[in-house]
């Protein structure tokens, strides 16, 4: 088969795959992103015990592959029959949920790191100074620190959207047809392998490229160069 | 940046690469993970019936062998990449394979049949199997044959390794697995496997297994056959048949 | 000295091994992509800017997953041509040389970034002042250049290498016998997925916590005699 007569066959399902690929990824950040707030919080504590099991849990999956924390969701936790049994299994059984389940807990590690980054990097004064105006401690995290973090630790956090979009590419692994897995699958029985590894890899430079040019839009509307830290 | 590359890939090859085939050696790609025809050991050894069976041919070819394992899904693109000689991975000879590779004459036969926990009624006609979530390895007749025939039917699940599919049957989260019956047969007498059964008759029973080689090379081809048909008249093969197999799969 | 885990043990520890060298070899591969990358990025020569900027995007915008598969598959007509004229017909790379491409041109593409802005950071003075003392180019990037790169791009490349370090988990995915692969054929064997797989994660873990000391020593190493910014 010619390469057009392969691309017009197969496209609507990479297709299918960049719309799963991309649903995981924006899920998996945006939920990432919650779960990264207490973390990223807590690890900018004074208090060493505030710290200590944040530190603990972002050093575990800062520290290993995401490949790996994925097995050990999908194929370790159902080695157990107590999981099998419990209210979560409905859940963890299925491979998307598993799948999500790991690039969340894994992005909110990094997310939280750079959070924490964010957070020592607003200058001291302004916290003196809401601190000054009167501001309890938790009026000036959430009024003053948080807003400023937020704005300064954006391009790390965008940066942290592409990471996590090309690592997506190992869930192909759990049964999932996201690009990689929808390459994987028709390459198999067209045998034009490299044919479909390329195509994909256009799909994720596509989309990379896009998401840089947009976040670059946003970054510029929030005017994150004005806000960052001196 | 692509010259400086593919200078820095040619010698990197220089460097790494496998000067391979060396007049009378000869590689046999492997998956070694598909008990009992191919598998690793603790060791580190790939042993099992297609390993027995492709050492017993290059004995009869006299050529020194050396196995090399390859994953599943790309193990004909590694053959054609000339990663290795031939494939001795039970793989059965189709004609979609018979666009990229060269197949030997068939060395044992094997069927498709369903498998399922015991405890379940499990009949394998399309109104029965309406919604259930059957998973298979990726790349092989059972998953094809899942996606040709039952597409519209059933979840189609693919797995990387046949072990991970057996893994999800026996989690519970796919409600049965298609695969070859001698590979079921064996994973049913393993302990991971006790509360599992045959479901049905055999969905395809004229699955031919036959040895891969790249295509046009037919010397290799016409030895591989010469050496086959020696073992199977001179008893080796049955020995190696009956060291796994209690009856006769050729 | 090595745990048995079902007989297992042994087969980790080679694989931990093999894990280590294949990230060496990857890292000086990286470098190498790295610095050249860095010096096209800076270059006056726009051809040369272009074509710096092309690879850290082209590497970037690529899963490395991809990246591993494409070279182990892709490179062999390229090669096959390659090696008849050598003599060698049948050259080929191996799952270990293509985890060692991709990975370093990965970690190249990233660390160019770390080594431009290491570049940037030497005040231009001191280019002057050597061609003033009439060195020659090359000798002024060898000895003015290159020590001081070395110092500001040691934190951004320890990072790029801790990164490498958990990547090569995926050149388990071309049969390559490191932690990964071992771990996953020693769950298939035992039915013990959960057990395999978080042994694996501790031997991670514990090269990670290794090359964090070994960075630091050498950060310090590096910033010998150098006056640091107090906050």
């Amino acid at each position: 088969m010619s390469g057009w007569e392969l691309l017009v066959k197969w496209t609507p399902k990479m297709l299918d795959g960049v719309a799963l690929t991309l649903e995981l990824v924006a899920i998996a950040v945006v939920a990432g992103l919650i779960v990264a707030l207490p973390l990223g919080i807590s690890r900018a504590s004074r208090h060493w015990y505030v710290r200590a099991l944040p530190s603990a849990y972002i050093f575990f999956f800062r520290g290993t592959p995401l490949l790996l924390q994925l097995f050990i969701v999908y194929y370790g936790l159902a080695q157990f029959p107590a999981v099998r049994q419990s209210v979560l299994w409905p859940f963890l059984r299925d491979p998307y949920w598993c799948a999500l389940l790991t690039m969340t807990l894994h992005t909110a590690a990094y997310i939280a790191e750079i959070m924490r980054g964010a957070i020592h990097a607003v200058p001291v004064g302004e916290v003196e100074a809401a601190r000054a105006l009167g501001m309890s401690r938790r009026q000036a995290l959430w009024h003053i620190i948080l807003p400023r973090a937020a704005r300064i630790g954006l391009p790390a956090y965008t940066n942290e959207v592409i990471l996590m979009l090309k690592a997506s590419a190992v869930v192909y692994t759990v049964t999932l047809y996201d690009i990689m897995g929808m390459a994987k699958t028709i390459s198999a029985r067209t045998y034009e392998q490299m044919f479909f590894f390329v195509f994909a890899g256009v799909l994720y430079l596509i989309i990379t490229i896009a998401l840089t040019w947009i976040f670059r839009g946003i970054e510029r509307w929030l005017r994150v160069d004005a806000a960052r830290a001196r | 940046m692509k010259i400086r590359n593919s200078l820095l890939a040619f010698a990197a090859a220089l460097v790494f690469a496998t000067p391979a085939l060396a007049a009378d050696k000869l590689r046999i790609g492997t998956e070694g993970a598909y008990p009992p025809f191919n598998q690793i050991d603790a060791s580190g050894n790939v042993v099992g019936f297609d390993v027995e069976i492709a050492k017993a041919l290059c004995v009869k070819m006299q050529a020194e062998c050396e196995i090399v394992t390859s994953d599943w899904d790309g193990i004909i693109p590694a053959l054609n990449a000339k990663k290795f000689d031939f494939i001795a991975a039970s793989m059965s000879i189709t004609d979609e394979r018979k666009q990229a590779v060269d197949f030997t004459d068939p060395y044992y036969t094997n069927k498709l049949q369903f498998i399922a926990p015991k405890s379940v009624d499990f009949k394998t006609d399309e109104v029965s199997l309406e919604g259930k979530v059957i998973g298979a390895q990726r790349a092989t007749i059972a998953g094809t044959w899942l996606e040709d025939n039952l597409g519209d039917v059933v979840e189609v699940k693919l797995y990387d390794t046949q072990e991970n599919a057996y893994l999800d049957l026996a989690s519970g989260r796919v409600d049965g697995v298609l695969a070859d019956k001698l590979v079921n047969w064996e994973w049913l007498k393993s302990d991971a496997g006790k509360d599992f059964e045959f479901k049905g008759e055999p969905v395809y029973d004229d699955d031919k297994i036959g040895i891969a080689v790249r295509k046009g090379d037919d010397a290799l081809r016409e030895k591989l056959n010469g050496a086959l048909k020696a073992i199977v008249e001179d008893g080796t093969y049955q020995q190696i048949n009956d060291k796994y197999f209690p009856f006769s799969i050729y | 000295m090595i745990p048995d885990l079902q007989g297992f043990g042994p087969a980790l520890a080679a694989g931990t091994w093999m894990t280590i060298k294949l990230s060496v070899a990857a890292v000086s591969v990286g470098l190498v992509l790295g610095l050249l990358g860095a010096l096209a990025k800076t270059s006056g020569h726009l051809a040369l800017r272009l074509l710096g900027g092309g690879y850290t995007t082209l590497v970037r915008g690529v899963p490395e997953t991809l990246w591993v598969l494409m070279i182990y598959y892709g490179t062999v007509s390229g090669l096959n041509a390659f090696g008849a004229l050598l003599g060698y017909p049948e050259l080929a790379l191996n799952p270990f040389a293509a985890g060692t491409l991709a990975l370093g041109l990965c970690f190249g593409a990233y660390a160019s970034e770390v080594f431009r802005g290491a570049l940037l950071a030497i005040p231009k003075g001191q280019h002057e002042a050597g061609q003033a003392l009439g060195l020659s180019g090359l000798w002024i990037f060898w000895r003015i250049t290159l020590p001081q790169l070395w110092r500001t791009a040691l934190p951004g490349l320890g990072n790029l290498y801790m990164i490498l370090l958990k990547d090569t988990a995926l050149v388990s995915l071309i049969s390559l016998e490191e932690i990964m692969r071992k771990a996953s054929v020693a769950s298939n064997a035992t039915k013990a997925p959960f057990t395999f797989y978080m042994s694996a994660a501790a031997i991670y873990l514990g090269l990670t916590v290794i090359v964090m000391l070994v960075l630091h020593q050498l950060e310090k190493r590096a910033g010998r005699g150098i006056a640091r910014n107090e906050l």
